[in-house]
């Protein structure tokens, strides 16, 4: 029997509702509002009040109104078909919902429950399995989508049989398992699982050695991110969040990639519906969209549901790594979630934290982070969620909560500069604020290494030493004045310079500038670490900085040129002549 | 809103607050309207019998035996073709004694469209204006205020903007309008003979602040009605939205709301985003643009209310007065209109992206030249040229009283580039300096 209740308070989205039995923290219940039913989550239980927060309006509750509590937390749908589908925070499938405008309680469902998938099982009847392992496969776009013991089944199981290749519905029994006490468990192609627990079901979860390309310089470069990582992006509005995200959806080498549209504008997400689904995937050549899932919950969408959408997607993700893909989550903008969450605690007067936010947010904040990862599933093969999230500082200002808590959490930063976004240096990543952890760790060291240059990461050290340097001549010179200082202060700041203006800036609209490979990083920090390891002759600082910015227009002319084209290797002749005009034998 | 037969009257309040009364009552709905001692009201919060509502015009003088009537549902505009030509205040009531209009009763304040029945803007709007068409260059379906302190003249440059922009109806939603503001945009809009595509919904300075609340519900709900009804290119004006959020907080703090930031509720960034997300291009050619008002105090952005504005918006305009030429100009470095890259070079002449960066990377030049100045160094020969540069620039293209096309823009730049400049110091691509670099 579910339990039942009837509401007896409402502030806003807050709905308090009296209940005849027992209900759990987190539990999912229906409130009836005339022929609707308005999805709630409990989030509070006093006595034999349960508080809940309601995903949608609750424009014309009455206290009376009867509800009904469901057993369960708030669950995604995981199966085939989750790829290439726009959902909104709950995974409801936008694409289904009729009408123009979003209407309360019309909640479609994840998955297609129609169409029919061509199944090939992975395993024989008699072999042992447990949570996570594969049963079988079915072609998802171009994804092998595997078809697991649900994380549900906690036993060690047989199995009993095992449908034979040819095409299912999701809801058809593929798989049928005997657990310890020989009692028999079907299974589906689809489970549920609620969103706010992590999903644990591999075998080990080592610390990150490799690194995921992004084709973005100033992070594969100077700042690399690890495969099964975590990162985030603060900055003041404007500075280029949204941009560098979309940029990582593009090109980042991931198997899969997640974008959760939290709290912002819901434009930009049209932007990735009209340009996904034309343009390629760099690494398959198939269209983006392809291997792209998108939850939205837009900022004028419910906001309730905005804390849940980055669970959603963060379980859609930890579902796909254990088919063993390589998942890169994205969130645009955690800040949002973060006030969402403010806004109910402050809504139930609870005790608040700094900037009024709750509490417990750091915690909140490093649970969800520590969800990302790279892991060893129970067959030996690797699967991994790399997340990367924005945040939105109030005020630009990153001493606050939201950004000191993420800064704990994630293990790169990328600190988006006012100053850089104004003189339009993009990506505006400030070099020096920015840091990777990872760059640290001494497997990720060898990695690079032994995968780019055998000297790569003291080359990397040495360019950011460059620019540190580079901006302390450039105060002096700002102090001093041009003709204050001496010329070398002058040549230091233009061999940063060169550093910023060939590898740091990108331009993210230019269809060959927008993405390097790694081979193009090595063989470019190589030419501008050539220029920072010369010594010319100049007459004067007039004489240094023109020089200089001619070095520059001829390395932005090779970024812009196709990698080893004819164009690129004639703008490199041309930089070697002019390296030679001014080189100190 | 005429009192009906079956609403239930109730006469004994249990509570009175600045904004707020409550009461004991059964049956009502979140969010319904009440008229409380003769004054609209609506209800917040409801626990178990006691009941919250919040007075729009204020309780000043609302006795505790003051009568409560409730309506039974939340507040509705009337809409229809009728709506066009007309003046109303913040409940939506025509203003002047006029006749009531014929239309059907719409909730304000609905739901959102949803994403995936939206169109990625792409239909220029043009201004005249350089400083935004050149540079800032607005979209149909775009949202995005000035940043102005309040002593510029932004509701002019804002009804300039409007009476240009070739929208089917302009709607204007007056917040705090001063009185004479008020009438300014009522002569503006009936000297250029465009009384009969303008709404106004205006609730002035003399008017209760709470009420303001109701103002961007109301003209967003015409402006949804036309733009998906009738399919028509929709302008909306929000005026002043400071004020709008102002009001925010007097309501909060008196519903002992825990303040964050500057003393603004906690769901500032929600309450707004509800708003300006309402902007939209629709596939079958229907929009709702919105061009707001954000005033700032002495400048300050990181303010909540401009700050929050910024997360939502897609960009601000920055008004200012350049000092050098004493003229208004939409600055260049702090003003930004985030969906330009979908409509320069592309509906615009192919060299306007690269001429709108080279003019502004010039003017920043400029701007470094006048702090060496100002710091007493020498200036290069460069930076005199610069300087001046940056005074024509600032004159013949970023204020706010030029009115060109855009093509004559791009011209005016490429002049400019020629007068005081060499090719390789302008540094645009080269095929572009041969079709268009003047030859004098
Ligand atoms: N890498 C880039 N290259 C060129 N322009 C950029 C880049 N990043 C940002 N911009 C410019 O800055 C604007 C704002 O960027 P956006 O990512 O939307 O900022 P945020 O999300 O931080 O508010 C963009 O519309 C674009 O004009
Ligand atoms: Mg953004």
């Amino acid at each position: 029997m579910k339990t039942q209740g009837k509401v007896t308070g409402i502030i806003s989205n807050l709905v308090v509702v009296e209940v005849d039995g027992p209900v759990a923290q987190n539990e999912i219940c229906f409130i009836n509002l005339a022929d609707t039913k308005l999805m709630a989550e409990v989030i509070k239980v006093i006595g034999k009040l349960a508080y809940v927060q309601v995903f949608e309006s609750t424009r014309g509750l009455r206290v009376g109104a009867p509800v009904e509590f469901q057993g369960h937390m708030l669950e995604v749908t995981l199966g085939p078909g989750l790829l290439s589908k726009n959902y909104d925070g709950l995974q409801h499938d936008l694409d289904k919902m009729k009408g123009i405008f979003l209407q309360r309680g019309d909640y479609t469902d994840a998955l297609d429950f129609d169409s029919e998938w061509d199944f090939t099982p992975l395993v024989e009847p008699g072999a042992q399995v447990s949570s996570a392992d594969w049963l079988g496969e079915v072609p998802e776009n171009w994804v092998k989508h595997k078809i697991i013991v649900p994380f549900t089944f906690t036993d060690k199981y047989t199995v009993k049989s095992i449908v034979p290749a040819g095409r299912y519905k999701v809801s058809d029994t593929i798989a049928v398992l005997l657990d310890s006490k020989g009692e028999k468990h079907n299974v589906t192609m689809y489970q549920k699982w609620p969103v706010k627990k992590a999903i644990t079901a591999y075998k080990e979860k080592p610390r990150p050695f490799k690194i995921l390309e992004t084709g973005i310089r100033v992070m594969d470069t100077l700042n690399p991110i690890a495969e099964g990582g975590t990162g985030f992006i603060p900055g003041p509005f404007g500075c280029g969040k949204t941009v560098l995200q979309h940029a990582l959806a593009k090109q980042a080498n991931a198997d899969m990639i997640i974008m959760a549209a939290c709290g912002e504008r819901a434009n930009e997400v049209v932007e990735i519906f009209t340009e996904f689904p034309r343009l390629d995937d760099p690494r398959t050549g198939r269209k983006l969209m392809e291997r792209t899932t998108i939850i939205c919950n837009t900022s004028n969408m419910p906001v309730a549901a905005r804390e849940a959408s980055v669970y959603t997607a963060m379980t859609i993700a930890e579902y796909y790594r254990s088919m063993g893909l390589k998942v890169l989550l994205l969130a645009d903008s955690t800040s949002r979630w973060a006030q969402a969450l403010r806004e109910m605690s402050n809504r139930l007067e609870e005790l608040p934290g700094p900037d009024a936010f709750p509490m417990d947010l750091p915690a909140i904040i490093a649970n969800f982070y520590a969800r990302a990862g790279f892991v060893y599933l129970n067959n030996g093969s690797t699967g991994s969620v790399t997340f990367i999230g924005t945040v939105s500082p109030a005020g630009g200002n990153l001493k606050e909560p939201v950004t000191e808590s993420t800064k704990k959490a994630a293990r790169c930063f990328y600190a988006l500069s006012q100053q850089r976004a104004d003189s339009k240096r993009y990506p505006a990543i400030d070099p020096m604020d920015s840091y990777s952890k990872y760059l640290e760790y001494p497997e990720i060291q060898d990695y690079l290494n032994k995968n780019i240059n055998h000297a790569w990461v003291d080359m990397v050290m040495k360019a950011k030493n460059i620019i540190q340097r580079g901006r302390e001549a450039f105060e002096q010179i700002n102090i001093l004045g041009d003709d204050g200082v001496p010329l070398d202060y002058h040549d230091r700041y233009w061999k940063a310079e060169i550093i910023d203006f060939a590898i740091l800036q990108q331009d993210a609209f230019d269809k060959i500038d927008c993405n390097t490979s790694l081979e193009r990083q090595r063989y470019m920090l190589e030419k501008v670490m050539q220029v920072c390891d010369t010594n010319f002759h100049f007459d004067g600082f007039e004489q240094c900085a023109s020089y200089y910015k001619r070095i520059i227009n001829v390395l932005k002319q090779m970024n812009y040129s196709e990698f080893q084209s004819e164009e690129f290797y004639n703008y490199e002749k041309e930089f070697e002549a002019i390296l030679n005009e001014r080189r100190l034998k | 809103m005429e009192t009906k037969a079956f609403q239930r009257i109730y006469t004994q309040l249990t509570g009175i607050t600045k904004a707020t009364v409550s009461l004991r009552a059964q049956g009502v709905a979140n969010e319904e309207l009440a008229m409380v001692h003769g004054r609209l009201a609506q209800i917040v919060k409801i626990m178990g019998d006691l009941v919250t509502l919040q007075v729009f015009s204020g309780t000043e003088g609302i006795p505790t035996n003051a009568e409560v009537v409730f309506f039974g549902e939340p507040p509705k505009l009337k809409v229809g073709d009728d709506l066009a030509g007309r003046f109303f205040d913040a409940y939506g009531r025509p203003m002047f004694g006029d006749s009531e209009i014929e239309g059907e009763p719409r909730e304000i304040g609905g739901p959102s469209v949803n994403p995936r029945r939206r169109k990625q803007p792409s239909e220029l709007i043009a201004t005249g204006i350089a400083g935004i068409d050149l540079n800032n260059t607005l979209v149909t379906g775009q949202k995005i205020p000035f940043f102005a302190d309040p002593d510029q003249p932004f509701n002019q440059v804002m009804a300039m903007v409007a009476l240009r922009a070739q929208a089917d109806k302009i709607i204007l939603g007056g917040m705090g309008l001063s009185n004479d503001d008020f009438l300014f945009f009522k002569n503006v809009f009936e000297n250029a003979g465009a009384l009969d595509r303008i709404i106004s919904f205006v609730n002035t300075t003399e008017q209760p602040p709470v009420e303001r609340l109701l103002v961007p519900d109301m003209a967003l709900t015409a402006a949804e009605y036309f733009a998906v009804e009738k399919k028509e290119k929709v302008l909306v004006l929000l005026t002043d939205m400071t004020l709008y959020a102002d009001a925010l907080s007097i309501v909060s703090n008196r519903m002992d709301q825990i303040p964050s930031k500057d003393s603004m509720p906690g769901s500032l960034y929600s309450d707004l985003a509800k708003i300006y997300e309402k902007a939209v291009q629709f596939p079958d050619g229907g929009s709702i643009t919105i061009i707001a008002v954000t005033t700032l105090s002495g400048g300050d952005i990181t303010h909540a209310i401009p700050d929050n504005t910024g997360y939502i918006t897609e960009g601000q305009l920055f008004l200012r007065t350049d000092s050098d030429t004493g003229k208004v100009i939409v600055d260049p470095f702090r003003s930004l209109s985030r969906l330009k890259q979908l409509v320069i070079g592309k509906k615009t002449r192919e060299d306007h992206p690269q001429v709108m960066n080279a003019a502004v990377r010039l003017y920043a030049d400029a701007a470094n030249a006048k702090t060496k100045l100002e710091n007493g160094f020498d200036l290069t020969e460069y930076d005199e040229r610069a300087l001046k540069f940056a005074h024509d620039y600032s004159e013949k293209l970023l204020a706010i009283d030029v009115n060109v096309e855009v093509d004559t823009m791009l011209n005016t730049a490429w002049q400019l580039f020629a007068k005081y400049f060499s090719k390789t110091e302008v540094a645009i691509k080269n095929e572009m300096v041969e079709k268009y670099w003047p030859v004098n």
